[in-house]
């Protein structure tokens, strides 16, 4: 019956009510004017500035040869065929995954997971290892007596597509995922006591509640495909140059600002006009998860879908009633043995190339294939190599510091965006997810251009700050997905019971979000730690991180130690999405 | 004033354009029980939050005892709430989730156990210790929150619907373990149901709740025999509401006049001090409606034509259309006897009251269906 007036002596009054959103979305604002917005909006007024005044000669350089219309076109080429076919590929994956339940889902995410986070390079460079003149194609068909001389795989628009295709697939697939796993699983089973068919029943109901996914997963595919260099750079020729290249080389070799800036907002103009055409059909909310209604205003476009949907329903279910069954009802299962076999072998085929990296790494005849003998020669090398102990332990520093600072930031803007309701949330979810939507190429060049005048170049804390940069957006992403299903009536039960709100965070808010957090953290982490579009402009000559050595390496001089590199890489990934997996599943038991 | 009372001021929460309440005035003495009763959506969660600091009031002021609390977070008021959706942490198992408050409180691990362990016992519960929530049924997650909340022995505790889940006989035990802490610690309550006998049964006194705003505050018979509106009258039990006349006043009784045909009664003046000749409402209370066939001791008493008989075990109801077509339908009721005298259906009967039990009802707005 006493009750302490220690404390409630004290006379409280409101807390302004403003000062809490700024604080929590000031930081990760600030950081984005400073280090995107500044950055992207010199290099765009590099163009049409020359350092004396006005100009438009970078633009006539651009538009003086067919070149740069020219590689736009292949770029958007290579970009749409990418799309359409990790898409398409995904698509089934992603269904298995969001029907599958305990173990069998935890395997199917493990493996797409997996391959997500193998680095970009490892896996481009399994395919010039599996598509070269001495590579595993050639020397299998060969020794199969198929073909005589090495066929010319390397080079040319398959290799690109394959290579891009495999790069894009995880990212499609769990894009994919975020909208399937909030598709309400009795709807289709709803629909089955109405009268559908199965077939009728996924492609009338399941399939078009899908469909913000697909388009989510399509755009995320298309625009990071744009930006992307190393795959056409390791497995193209020079029929598949894409736009990226030609800033590279600006930049790099000839130092042409100007124009490097022109071809940027060529890029730039490109992405935007995509993302509008994006906004007007499907709206920009089906970005983050939230299922949005398809704002489709088009009636005779839908009722035309309507009637191709319900067309393939009737074909599925001709096609599913020429199988016969024994069981009518166990037939019924969820999980078609034809449909797992075929996920299955896509996700065998995508995680095979860098799994080749680890008996190459072993032999002693170098990158041919196949691998003879066993020697620890490359991993001596490897190990033996101040550049490449420095390198590791550099993008470990700044893989840390990128995850750290990203939380630090992100995770208070994530709570912002989830909780609060004031005005313009989402013009500022817009910019803070805009690093996803601009180009890595552009951000990179435009960044190190800043860098260069604030002697941020070559350092640590530069690294960390671009790496943040393109990083911040996945953590406020995943929080929020976090967050929303997150009951905050837990932290006021929590402070009515006694807790203080330190004491709060630490027995309820962070056990409970834990999990959530590490795998955000884990984001940044990773993202940084493969970050090579920053890194090769902004580390400067000396100060290499890994994806930089490895990148050097492989367009200078291919060496086995690669193999031993990618093999560590793999075990590294692997090693992280157990133990993340592990911590998730104690953390939901526990 | 003593330590544990309550008092709100102007207390207000509106959320965009929409008064979740409206500026409200309220006192809980130290020790009392009082319920909040009141449709849903009326603002009863609202103002239960705002005393215990969940959300803050964009008015007025709330106070414990002489301490003004209004923007004290919640971990420094030392109220126990129990929510209406449990609240249960997922990743605690029961056992855990009961000693919190006391972990909170730097209570040693072996006494913690030892009060949480005493706690379950007192909820029918001690199985169940090393299980989580998600592993408990709705009523057993709902007992383990009344548990975790009475564990630590607050002075205040609000409750919010926390009998909702039960079954009749588990409500029964619960509300009296409920009303045994009460009166054995003195804590003081605050408790929100929709289950009205609940709330005449256990309260000191009733808060009636409308649209954000407190209808009427009193105990349960003053809400019952005495309601201010017809809001009260109407939500509370079953009510006859006739239109009436006022006529002249002697003492705190006043004449009515009934519909067209000169009937005339008496009625309790409420506190009602209006001119004669004022229209107003009358209401009597089905179980205070004598009956007798017509042709008995009053004559020109008022008729009614019976249209349905009920038997409710116990008793038995008697809904009549009144010869004077003015008049809207009434029902009375009483204990069931076995008796070859019944009413039937066509039977005329004549209806009488005792000034005591009607009561006059001045307020012309809305009844609580149209609210
Ligand atoms: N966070 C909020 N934002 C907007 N409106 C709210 C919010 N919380 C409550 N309201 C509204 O305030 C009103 C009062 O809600 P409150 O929860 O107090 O009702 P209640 O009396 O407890 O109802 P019930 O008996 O159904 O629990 C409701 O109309 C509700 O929709
Ligand atoms: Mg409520």
């Amino acid at each position: 019956m006493t009750m302490t007036h220690a404390q409630g002596a004290k006379r409280h009054s409101p807390p302004p009510a403003w000062r809490k959103p700024v604080l929590m979305g000031a930081p990760l604002v600030l950081l984005l004017v400073a280090f995107l917005v500044f950055p992207v909006g010199q290099l765009l007024a590099l163009s049409v500035y020359n350092g004396q005044g006005f100009t438009l000669a970078p633009y006539a350089q651009l538009f003086a040869s067919s070149l740069y219309i020219t590689v736009l076109w292949i770029t958007l080429k290579i970009s749409l065929a990418t799309t359409v076919v990790a898409v398409v590929a995904a698509y089934p994956v992603a269904y298995l995954i969001s029907i599958a339940k305990g173990p069998a889902k935890s395997r199917l995410i493990f493996w797409v997971l997996l391959s997500f986070w193998t680095s970009f390079l490892v896996r481009a460079f399994a395919w010039v290892v599996i598509l070269g003149r001495n590579g595993v194609v050639n020397s299998t068909l060969m020794s199969l007596g198929i073909i005589d001389t090495p066929a010319d795989l390397l080079y040319g628009f398959g290799a690109v597509l394959v290579g891009m295709v495999h790069a894009m697939l995880p990212l499609a697939v769990m894009t994919m995922l975020a909208v399937m796993e909030n598709i309400d699983r009795t709807l289709p089973r709803a629909a089955g006591t109405l009268g559908a068919r199965p077939g009728t029943a996924f492609w009338t109901v399941y399939f078009p509640l899908s469909l913000p996914g697909v388009a989510a997963s399509a755009i995320m595919v298309f625009v990071s495909a744009i930006g992307f260099f190393i795959v056409p750079a390791l497995l193209g020729g020079r029929k598949e140059t894409m736009i990226t290249q030609l800033i590279i080389d600006q930049v790099q070799q000839t130092l042409n600002w100007g124009l490097a800036g022109a071809i940027s907002v060529l890029l730039l103009t490109v992405v935007l006009v995509v993302f509008l055409l994006y906004d007007r059909v499907f709206g920009f909310a089906s970005l983050t998860g939230e299922s949005a209604v398809v704002r489709n205003r088009d009636t005779a476009m839908r009722r035309l879908g309507g009637r191709v949907l319900a067309a393939l329903g009737s074909v599925s279910d001709a096609l599913i009633g020429l199988v016969p069954r024994r069981h009518p009802l166990r037939g019924r299962s969820e999980r078609p043995v034809a449909l797992t076999a075929f996920v299955w072998l896509l996700l065998v085929l995508i995680s095979l190339p860098a799994f080749l990296m680890i008996p190459l790494s072993f032999g002693k005849g170098g990158l041919a294939w196949p691998p003879s003998g066993f020697t620890l020669q490359w991993y001596q090398q490897l190990l033996d190599s101040p550049i490449w102990m420095q390198a590791l332990w550099r993008s470990i520093v700044v893989a840390f510091g990128t995850g750290l600072l990203s939380m630090a930031i992100g995770v208070p803007a994530a709570f912002l965006m989830v909780r609060s309701q004031m005005r313009g949330k989402g013009a500022m979810l817009a910019f803070i997810l805009s690093p996803i939507v601009v180009p890595r190429m552009i951000i990179a060049v435009g960044m190190f251009y800043v860098f260069a005048q604030m002697g941020l170049v070559g350092t640590i804390l530069g690294l960390v700050i671009g790496h943040t940069v393109v990083a911040v957006p996945y953590v406020v992403m995943t929080m929020m997905a976090v967050l929303r299903n997150y009951d905050t009536r837990l932290d006021l039960a929590a402070q009515s019971l006694g807790a203080r709100p330190v004491a709060a965070l630490r027995h309820v808010t962070f056990p409970i979000l834990g999990a959530g957090m590490l795998s955000s953290f884990l984001f940044a982490f990773a993202t940084s730690f493969d970050e090579l579009t920053i890194s090769l402009f902004s580390s400067g000559g000396l100060s290499a991180t890994l994806p930089k050595q490895f990148w050097d390496e492989v367009t200078l001089q291919v060496s086995p130690v690669i193999a031993a590199v990618s093999t560590g890489l793999l075990l590294f990934v692997a090693t992280l999405i157990y133990v993340a997996d592990r911590l998730r599943r104690r953390s939901l038991a526990g | 004033m003593s330590s544990s009372s309550l008092s709100v001021q102007g207390l207000a929460k509106r959320y965009g354009d929409f008064v979740a309440l409206a500026p409200t005035d309220l006192v809980v003495a130290d020790g009392e029980f009082l319920t909040l009763l009141g449709p849903s959506g009326s603002g009863k969660t609202t103002l239960l939050s705002l005393l215990a600091g969940l959300v803050p009031p964009d008015e007025g002021s709330v106070r414990i005892g002489s301490q003004d609390v209004t923007y004290a977070p919640p971990y420094e008021r030392d109220i126990g709430v129990v929510f209406q959706n449990y609240a249960l942490f997922p990743h605690m198992t029961i056992e855990e989730n009961i000693a919190f408050p006391l972990k909170m409180r730097k209570v040693g691990a072996a006494e913690a156990k030892r009060r949480a362990l005493e706690a379950l016992e007192m909820v029918h519960l001690p199985h169940i210790a090393g299980r989580y929530p998600r592993e408990l049924s709705g009523g057993q997650q709902q007992r383990v929150a009344l548990a975790r909340c009475m564990v630590y022995k607050p002075s205040i505790i609000l409750m919010d619907e926390p009998l909702g889940a039960l079954d009749k006989k588990l409500r029964e035990h619960m509300q009296l373990e409920i009303k045994r802490l009460h009166r054995e610690l003195g804590t003081t309550v605050v408790y929100v149901t929709h289950d009205q006998e609940e709330a005449m049964t256990m309260s000191d006194r009733i808060c009636l709740m409308n649209a954000g705003r407190i209808e009427q505050l009193g105990t349960p018979a003053d809400l019952y025999f005495r309601p201010r509106s017809l809001f009260v009258a109407d939500f509370l039990g079953e009510s006859n509401i006739l239109p009436a006349a006022l006529g002249s006043r002697s003492g705190d009784e006043v004449e009515i006049g009934l519909g067209t045909q000169g009937v005339s009664g008496r009625a309790l003046a409420n506190g009602n001090d209006l001119p004669p000749g004022t229209e107003v409402r009358v209401m009597v209370r089905p179980q205070n409606l004598t009956v007798a066939r017509k042709g008995g001791s009053t004559p020109d008493g008022l008729q009614g034509r019976v249209s349905e008989v009920m038997v409710t075990g116990s008793l038995t109801k008697v809904y009549m259309e009144p010869l004077d077509g003015k008049l809207p339908p009434l029902v009375a009721a009483f204990p069931t006897r076995n008796d070859d005298d019944a009413v039937r259906i066509d039977d005329v009967l004549t209806l009488s009251w005792s000034g005591r039990d009607a009561v006059v009802i001045a307020d012309s707005a809305r009844a609580a269906g149209t609210a």
